[in-house]
């Protein structure tokens, strides 16, 4: 019998959408119109949408991978409308406050934390920036308001990272993106707080497409942190959203999320990030939930002594799979890259490592380093470590590791000869496998990776 | 004197292979007992028996423990209840900060054997944690770092008595607590068991290979082969053992 925690109970729950009543199913050019024309867009974001959309058409669904099969895109809504955008903490609807409240999601504002952006539905309802931020130039702004107010470097960058023609649900994204954020950091600028937004869906069967976009000047630096969590519903839902990141010259920059969309939703998303000479890009993310997840965020190092770390962690419960990973692309030399996934597997879920590192012949002395964990937490569980090296020089030095194993009986043996009931010593021995992840992330971010961890291991005494 | 702990005609098998058999053992409270064997005795079944190890099965017989019959209860009942092993191979656990572990386990074992007791704050109890391990000559960045992982032999035993030291328990099993120690080390964990023993903790050694009896004065020695205890004498038994070996009793 599982226990209530107040998480479970507003995972569980879900709040009454009213607005979606006039939303409606499925995909064709009038719903892409719609979309561009509620939001007032200029006629070359139509454009790009009606191309996309007619990419869509044609691509297939990914042919490797986990089961896409169940997966019903004529019955998804591609776009609903909230209420009005938002402006202070005081105006966002109570329901939605009482939400965030029960997955102790903090209160950003009230603390040291820079800016924070929540996105209800397809539209955004919070966003609030510092001032100091704006007197340095830096645009950190709904993705919506982003096209309006600052077309150049939209049209400049928007889905030149992530194009829609790279996979079947990159054009749907490019055809019914709605929402997202979009940050720039000018040249010399640092940022040393954390950026943050808030991500949630919340109406059944509805699908959500934010867009991402950040630019990062030469010498720049900055950390952008969101979280997503969704109540569960019955209908397969989709998340296909696109992150791009554009890090300049000797600029630094780390992104991390922690994703735990509702457990019948299919998390697909695609991230990005074009990393140019003597620049850092970071990936640390975290993915719970989801019935299907697929995401293998990417670093695309273009320019000499570049260098990308990612590190990731996913969870796979029942009925779950985290196909989960990186990718990285060396196009230079002196470039180097270091992924540290974790992915634990219980009550029968599939956790999943797929990585692809690529050198090209030109890139000379590329330094990768690759090390795969996997804990099992029951014998009914599965992973599986599916890596892929295209080296095309040799003066490539590339290490990888990879391991599995299942929680040890005798740790928690150990542990329990000590005082600690056996899901305290569980939840101990896996916090401490997670721990090289969270201890990259915000305090705040960490207990509630650590908060989601516990969730997932309730009820676990098998 | 009454029985701390009481096996009666124990037999317990793991994987269908019976490792104890018929075994009968009595602790009285305040004693320092000492069971000798050769390798496949089942000494280490034994111990893991005692603290509750889930895979072992006990078909028949009893553990009594502090007038409660403890046979079915599970490991941190029994720690609970002031049953402790230092273990011969603690674990090695990734992530697991060694003085967090060490704070949960002090307040779940002190807040289970008295309502009343008020918990340390995380710093009193840092406190606390410094003073043992001073007096153990444990490194304080030890205490900081994850539970065991790449401390030496000697580290990991001093880690043991600390543990020890911290939860006062009323039974402590020292599983061949001597092995892989250098001599310094040794000395200091005998004198941290005298120690325990001379403030009325029972003792319960269970080792092959009787270096640490130098500085350790047993009360009880007991001889195991096969499964059962099968001579139990004074300390003239561990002067036969190092002359003879266990041969003689085995027959």
């Amino acid at each position: 019998m599982a226990k209530q925690s107040t998480i479970q109970q507003a995972w569980e729950s879900k709040n009454s959408a009213p607005y979606l009543k006039s939303s409606r199913r499925g995909l064709d050019e009038a719903l892409v119109r719609e979309i561009s024309q509620n939001k007032n867009e200029p006629e070359w974001m139509l454009e790009r949408r009606l191309q996309a959309l007619e990419l869509y058409k044609t691509m297939p669904k990914p042919a490797w991978g986990p089961d896409l099969s169940k997966l019903d895109l004529a019955s998804i809504t591609y776009y609903a409308k909230a209420s009005e955008t938002e402006n202070t903490w005081d105006e966002v609807p109570e329901d939605i406050k009482d939400t965030f409240t029960k997955l102790g999601i903090p209160q950003a504002e009230q603390k040291f934390l820079a800016g924070v952006g929540a996105q209800y539905e397809s539209t955004t309802i919070y966003h609030n920036l510092k001032q100091q931020f704006k007197d340095q130039g830096v645009i950190f702004e709904d993705m919506d308001v982003a096209v309006q107010q600052y077309p150049d470097l939209v049209k400049k960058y928007f889905m030149k990272a992530v194009p829609a023609n790279l996979h079947k649900f990159a054009a749907l994204h490019g055809a019914v993106w709605s929402g997202g954020t979009f940050l720039y950091i000018p040249a010399g600028v640092k940022i040393d707080l954390p950026l943050q937004a808030y991500f949630r869906m919340n109406a059944k069967g509805m699908g959500q497409f934010e867009h991402t976009l950040m630019i990062i000047e030469d010498g720049a630096q900055g950390h952008y942190i969101e979280g997503c969590s969704a109540p569960r519903y019955g209908v397969d839902s989709l998340h296909a959203g696109c992150v791009e990141i554009y890090v300049k010259s000797s600029a630094r920059f780390r992104y991390s999320s922690v994703e735990s969309w509702s457990k019948d939703a299919y998390n697909l998303n695609t991230k990005r990030a074009i990393v140019e000479a003597d620049a850092h890009m970071e990936w640390v993310g975290g993915n719970f939930g989801s019935h299907v997840t697929m995401l293998y965020p990417c670093s695309v190092l273009v320019g000499e002594q570049a260098s990308a770390d990612h590190l990731g962690l996913a969870f796979a419960n029942s009925g779950q799979i985290q196909d989960t990973g990186a990718k990285v692309i060396h196009l230079a030399s002196n470039t180097s890259s270091n992924i540290v996934m974790k992915s634990l597997s219980r009550g029968g879920g599939q956790s999943i490592y797929r990585g692809e590192i690529d050198i090209k012949a030109r890139a000379q002395n590329v330094k990768v380093s690759v090390n795969c964990d996997a804990l099992l937490l029951d014998a009914n569980s599965k992973s599986m470590t599916i890596p892929q090296m295209k080296i095309a020089n040799n003066t490539a030095t590339v290490a990888h590791e990879a391991r599995c194993g299942k929680i040890s009986e005798t740790e928690i043996f150990y542990l329990r000869s000590r005082g600690l009931s056996k899901e305290e010593a569980e939840t101990m021995i896996v916090n401490g496998f997670v721990e090289p992840i969270t201890r990259e992330l915000p305090l705040e971010y960490a207990v509630e990776m650590n908060r989601m961890l516990k969730l997932e291991m309730e009820g676990s005494v098998g | 004197m009454s029985n701390l702990l009481e096996v009666k005609n124990l037999s317990v098998e793991i994987n269908e292979q019976e490792i104890l058999r018929d075994l009968d053992l009595k602790i009285e409270t305040g004693t320092l007992h000492v069971v000798m064997g050769p390798n496949g005795a089942g000494k280490s079944t034994l111990s893991n028996v005692l603290l509750g190890h889930p895979n072992f099965k006990v078909n028949t017989g009893q553990i009594l423990f502090a007038g409660q019959d403890v046979t079915n209860l599970s490991p941190e009942e029994r720690a609970i209840l002031g049953l402790f092993m230092s273990w011969q191979q603690p674990p090695e656990i990734d992530g697991v900060a060694l003085d967090q572990f060490l704070f949960l386990a002090y307040k779940n074992i002190f807040s289970a054997r008295d309502k009343a007791w008020i918990a340390p704050s995380v710093f009193e109890f840092s406190e606390i944690l410094k003073k043992q391990a001073e007096s153990l000559k444990i490194k304080p960045e030890l205490l900081k770092r994850s539970l065991n992982v790449g401390f030496s032999g000697g580290e990991k035993k001093k880690i043991e008595m600390l543990q020890l030291s911290l939860f006062n328990p009323k039974l402590a099993i020292l599983d061949e607590t001597d092995s892989g120690l250098d001599i310094d080390a040794l000395k200091i964990v005998a004198e941290n068991i005298n120690m325990y023993h001379q403030n009325k903790g029972t003792v319960l050694l269970i080792t092959h290979y009787p270096q640490i009896l130098e500085f350790i004065k047993p009360d009880f020695v007991h001889v195991m082969v096969k499964g059962k205890i099968v001579t139990t004498g004074g300390e003239e038994l561990i002067n036969n053992i190092k002359q003879t070996g266990f041969s003689s009793f085995i027959k």
